[in-house]
């Protein structure tokens, strides 16, 4: 039996997608699958992991306790579309590759979406702040110090005044 | 893994919503903040035929607070709720609960009332709905919309009072009386994982800054959430100088939990009993402190 496909409209990362999915396609599925973004990394699909974060306008959402179906007309961000508007890493990116904040880089898409909408609200975090945003993501391999750090870095090179040029290498936050 | 198929309904109205769940009935399931849906989905843990996505219903996407509670719309999201400044002077109980539910990610597409439908013993908002007398607005197609207050809700673990073919269309969360406070705490192994116990309680003082009456509702320690009055503890009490332990030993002697891999029943006894004398004490404080500033 094939099932019923439904016509969905995503503008994922500005770029305007039409598909047709059966309803039970989850969205961290649709953008891998059916878009080829495989940015978007699938670990629990149970939504304990945060690996599969994405921004739904602009909020981050699990995509993979979503319905594509269920989007229809959303803005969705990935990680892909976290890079900097001359397509080197962005900020947050940048801020993981400083300060040595992935090792297995599984869990980074969940990371770097979710920092990306927590410092666009929350520009200054203190270092408590910065643990408890990313609460919500695992992280197998690095004992988050070096995540935490890359958060810190992250809002000081969102902070640097426009124009100071591409990010430099930076020497890593202090972790303890 | 991934969910069963199932036939998907967007309905564009209420009215419509309600038709096709009276149409389905038992094979159908409302779809709102799908954050403890779908996780039972993918697992199969649930397979139902049907799929009512209730998130294009704008006429339920409300939060209003008014003389007497803040009313909250079924699609209305913990994160609207949460940051609702109206909604947070009106029962501050309501936003210290929420930001307990699990993470920021889910709390932006999570919805108040779909976590009252949901009924986990676990969860905190059934509890609050409880401490504070609240109650949910059900409709179904052909019958009249039916109010059932939060002490019928909550049937058992995982149910509610929602009948096959109803919909959930707002959960009410009265004001708390005048001269009340409220606490939210729980103990959780991690960060925004599910309570191993947790304790919202109410105090009212009266002029004199004394206990008048106090109550709690504590959340996995029982198959729904388990309301005790403290007043027998704390009543006649100043604000500060109460017998918290004793409200402790009241909760603490109330609840039955069970041994699961998380934690042994005693261990939740014990818990019940510090978190109820540490909420009632915060309660007893934030009461006193608003009592003070309106003098």
């Amino acid at each position: 039996m094939s099932e019923p496909l439904h016509e969905t409209h995503l503008v994922v990362n500005g770029v305007p997608h039409t598909v047709a999915v059966p309803a039970r396609r989850l969205l961290s599925d649709c953008l891998r699958h059916d878009l080829g973004l495989t940015g978007t990394h699938v670990g629990c699909e149970h939504g304990v992991c945060g690996a599969c974060t994405v921004l739904v306008d602009g909020r981050p959402m699990r995509s993979c306790l979503l319905f594509a179906v269920g989007m229809d007309g959303a803005e969705i961000t990935t990680v892909e579309g976290c890079r900097s508007a001359g397509g080197g890493l962005g900020p947050v990116q940048q801020a993981f590759q400083d300060c040595h904040g992935l090792q297995c880089g599984f869990c980074t898409p969940g990371f770097v979406t979710t920092i990306t909408a927590y410092l666009g609200e929350h520009p200054d975090p203190t270092e408590e702040q910065a643990r408890q945003a990313i609460g919500g993501n695992l992280c197998r391999c690095t004992g988050y110090q070096n995540i935490v750090a890359s958060v810190l870095r992250a809002a000081e090179i969102l902070r640097e005044p426009e124009g100071s040029g591409e990010p430099q290498g930076g020497a890593p936050v202090s972790s303890p | 893994m991934k969910p069963a198929a199932f036939e998907y309904h967007r309905p564009a109205t209420v009215a419509e919503a309600l038709a096709v769940l009276a149409e389905v009935g038992h094979d159908g399931k409302v779809l709102a903040g799908g954050q403890s849906l779908v996780p039972l989905l993918n697992m199969r843990l649930a397979a139902p035929r049907h799929l009512v996505d209730v998130n294009w219903l704008a006429e339920l996407d409300e939060v209003a607070v008014d003389h007497d509670a803040v009313r909250v719309g079924a699609i209305a999201r913990h994160a609207r709720v949460e940051h609702d400044p109206g909604a947070a002077e009106a029962v501050p109980l309501l936003r210290q609960a929420i930001e307990d539910i699990a993470h920021t990610t889910v709390r932006n597409r999570g919805t108040v009332v779909g976590s009252l439908v949901h009924a986990d013993p676990a969860a905190e908002l059934p509890a609050v709905l409880v401490l504070l007398g609240g109650s949910v607005e059900l409709a179904s197609a052909g019958n009249g919309p039916r109010r059932v207050a939060a002490a019928d809700f909550f049937v058992g673990p995982l149910e509610s009072a929602l009948r096959p073919g109803e919909l959930a269309t707002a959960a009410v969360f009265p004001r708390p009386p005048a001269g009340s406070g409220g606490a939210w705490v729980e103990l959780a192994r991690r960060h925004g994982d599910y309570a191993v116990c947790g304790a919202g309680v109410l105090v009212r003082l009266d002029q004199g800054l004394r206990v008048a009456s106090a109550r709690a509702a504590l959340i996995s320690v029982g198959p729904v959430p388990v309301p005790v009055d403290l007043t027998d503890a704390l009543g006649g009490q100043p604000h500060d100088a109460a017998d918290w332990a004793a409200a402790g030993r009241l909760a603490a002697a109330a609840v039955d939990p069970d041994d699961d891999i998380h934690a042994t029943a005693a261990y939740r006894r014990h818990l019940a009993g510090v978190l109820t004398a540490r909420a009632a004490r915060s309660a007893a404080a934030a009461a006193a402190a608003k009592l003070e500033a309106s003098a």
